[in-house]
């Protein structure tokens, strides 16, 4: 099982660096199989720009079969988004890394999928059961039941 | 069922000779296994506190569910994986699968992930459903053209071989391998859509077997059968750890049912073969000595015998017992409620001036009534006969009283539980003393069996009068409730008697007197078990049971404030 997930993320690796990352994702570490990190900034007019944040991916072994856990990173001085969808810890809820995971999704399109995400975004807010969340939440986000309740932003 | 003191065959032989669901159980005849010390009755006759049921083996199942399949099959016209992944969809009801399907086929087979939403017409199902990707079908065609990259792992070795569903989303081997195996294995899920994002596609049977390995497969054998199981109201799964056996029992399947009879059930464990052949007399024999019987109520969560009283008294009884622990136990008798905020106080020193911590009421201890009317006689409390206080000591006795009556009956319950749990330790010493009496007198092994038999009955009484206490708790107070507490006594009387007899010490010269009496005393207590059984169960058929609580699906019990607790 090991074998897939490095084997699957060396692919992934090699591509990225062979084509590059989409516009506006960049990658900023991935010396292991196990935590790789990006910076994300949505390009063109948006509430959120010029503003970069930073991706954290933490994969499984068995990575692609269960999803990757996603957060936005929000140690030294890095903050997540203030998106209705994004937790001030960082954590995200998005179908796609919940129930919705493909194994045939990649971490380019994650990164493209929470980047529209962003874009797409009209007003800045937090999600309403902020505090709520992030008091109790536990460290990794997949451990969360989310209810995908809304998914126009 | 028929009780386990005859040795009966009845389990085997109705489930392997009738595919019938509701196969009838007693057309067999003995099987002249009987011990001539024991004389029982022909079972011919079903007693009135058994029901009809069935014990079936994992394989028994799985050919039921062919059934359905092959049924569907025939009447939809759809090749075997269709109509099971159908039936499964639908939750096995078949009238409402043959519904939805004439109204709109092309909708069904979609939401049940056998085609893709398409506007086509639905495919002839003739053609097989697996098959291997023979030209480049990934969604993500990789540039390098010819050779088969996997889409999920990015692998593009010359070996891959890529498999897909009807969808043609194809992965390598490898990658459906773990992810099939991780939805069986962790996540317990039968159902395995494709891995393509967004894709409904469920993979069937066939695709499944020849992509993970065997331990697998089996596995996922386990889960179809679980979930026909859960779909179907007349089936249970044996509740005992990896245990596989399943139990139908359409008598006990109804809500209604459960006022007049008591499913227990077994699910035949200690003497169904798994294999579906029937075991050898000396196999049979092994297994009926080591084997454990898998006992449970068909009609709720308990899982052992609790007859006679039916599952919604039995229910309240331990609800009851768990929520009166021994500290709620301790707090009643010993600590006095505040008459005005009932706050519960014990009072370990000090006068009988009391000033409630919560709400500052000043009421003596004596009497319960207010401080205020006592004036200046301190501890002489000469206030009997006041109101208030008349009514507080009358709240507080009959809360005792009522303390006092639950653990009457919760004593003796949990008395005759614990018999039963050390029941493990008497059967050792019973089969030490058997042992014994082949050392120091001429009996054979088949001739001390006796002091089994007379104890297995003894265990099997103990559970009966156990659950009788709760239902006497319960009972409305009146000539039925005596008559129920006579046969009680009886068979408790009895019971203990037996008890004694096989605690009592073995000299060689009264071994055969010894025999006599036990034998004599085990075939009466069975008679008194069965009376007390019987009686109830009849009493259940009949209405003839009034309780002093509302119990569901019986009437409003009368008037009798003084019992309710």
């Amino acid at each position: 099982m090991a074998s897939i997930s490095s084997r699957r993320l060396q692919k992934e690796l090699t591509e990225i660096h062979m084509e590059g990352c989409p516009v506006g994702i960049t990658l900023v570490k991935a010396d292991d199989f196990e935590t790789w990190w990006f910076t994300i900034e949505v390009m063109g007019e948006s509430v959120y720009r010029s503003e970069v944040y930073t991706l954290q991916f933490r994969f499984e072994p068995n990575y692609p079969i269960s999803a990757p856990a996603v957060t936005f990173v929000v140690t030294d001085g890095r903050k997540a988004p203030l998106h209705p969808h994004v937790y001030s810890n960082g954590h995200i809820c998005a179908s796609i890394l919940g129930n919705e995971w493909s194994p045939v999704l990649s971490v380019v399109s994650v990164c493209i999928t929470l980047q529209s995400m962003l874009a797409s975004c009209k007003k800045k807010e937090p999600p309403v059961d902020n505090d709520r969340y992030v008091r109790t939440a536990p460290d990794n986000p997949k451990k969360t039941r989310f209810v995908y309740h809304d998914d126009t932003v | 069922m028929s009780s386990d003191y005859e040795y009966s065959d009845d389990d085997v032989d109705n489930v392997f000779d009738d595919d019938e669901l509701m196969a009838d159980g007693d057309s067999d005849g003995d099987d002249g296994m009987e011990m001539d010390d024991f004389k029982v009755v022909p079972k011919a006759t079903r007693k009135a506190y058994e029901l009809e049921y069935d014990s079936l083996s994992q394989p028994a199942v799985e050919k039921l569910m062919e059934k359905d399949v092959e049924y569907i099959r025939g009447i939809l016209g759809v090749d075997d994986n269709t109509a099971s992944l159908l039936l499964r969809h639908m939750g096995w009801n078949k009238e409402r699968l043959i519904e939805k399907y004439m109204d709109n086929a092309n909708k069904t087979l979609v939401a049940a992930g056998v085609i893709r939403p398409e506007p086509e017409a639905v495919k002839p199902s003739k053609r097989p459903i697996t098959r291997r990707a023979t030209k480049q079908r990934s969604p993500s065609p990789p540039k390098s053209s010819g050779s088969f990259t996997c889409s999920i792992c990015f692998d593009d070795a010359p070996g891959l071989t890529p498999l897909s569903l009807e969808c043609g989303h194809a992965a390598c081997s490898g990658c459906w391998e773990a992810y099939i195996t991780s939805k069986i294995r962790d996540e317990a899920e039968h159902v395995c859509r494709c891995m393509a994002e967004g894709c409904g596609l469920v993979a069937p049977d066939s695709f499944i077997r020849g992509a993970i390995d065997e331990d697998g497969f089996i596995r996922f054998q386990e889960l179809l059968v679980r979930h026909f199981v859960g779909c179907n109201k007349n089936l249970k799964f044996c509740p005992y750890p990896s245990c596989t056996n399943t139990v139908s029992c359409p008598s006990g399947a109804s809500k209604s049912s459960l006022t007049t009879v008591v499913p227990i059930v077994s699910c035949g464990a200690r003497g169904l073969a798994s294999d579906g052949a029937p075991l050898s007399q000396s196999q049979e024999l092994v297994k009926r000595a080591t084997g454990k019987e898998h006992k449970f109520c068909f009609g709720c969560v308990i899982d052992s015998d609790h007859r006679p009283v039916v599952c919604a008294v039995a229910t309240l009884w331990l609800k009851k017992c768990r929520d009166d622990s021994e500290t709620a136990n301790w707090i009643k008798s010993n600590t006095k409620e505040c008459p005005k905020c009932v706050s519960t106080i014990e009072k370990n020193g000090g006068c009988n001036h009391m000033t409630c911590k919560k709400c500052k009421h000043e009421f003596c201890w004596v009497c319960m009534g207010p401080w205020s009317e006592h004036g200046t006689a301190w501890y002489s409390c000469n206030r009997y006969d006041e109101e208030a206080g008349v009514n507080a000591r009358d709240a507080q006795s009959k809360s005792r009283a009522s303390l006092e009556r639950y653990l009457h009956y919760y004593n003796r319950w949990a008395n005759h539980e614990q018999s039963a749990k050390l029941a493990q330790d008497l059967f050792a010493k019973t089969e030490k003393k058997m042992e014994e009496m082949q050392i120091t007198s001429t009996l054979t092994w088949i001739e001390v069996q006796f002091m089994k038999k007379a104890a297995e009955e003894l265990d099997k009484c103990r559970v009966t009068l156990k659950w009788t206490y709760a239902m006497a708790y319960y009972l409305a107070k009146g000539n039925q409730k005596e008559l129920f507490e006579d046969n009680q006594r009886d068979l408790e009387r009895a019971v203990e008697d037996l008890s004694e007899l096989l605690e009592s010490p073995i000299e060689p010269e009264n071994i055969p007197a010894l025999r006599q009496k036990v034998t004599d005393k085990t075939v009466y207590v069975q008679k008194r078990n069965d009376i007390v059984l019987e009686d109830t169960a009849e009493g259940f058929v009949e209405g003839r049971w009034a309780w002093n609580v509302s119990v569901d699906g019986f009437e409003a019990p009368a008037a009798e404030p003084d019992t309710a607790l």
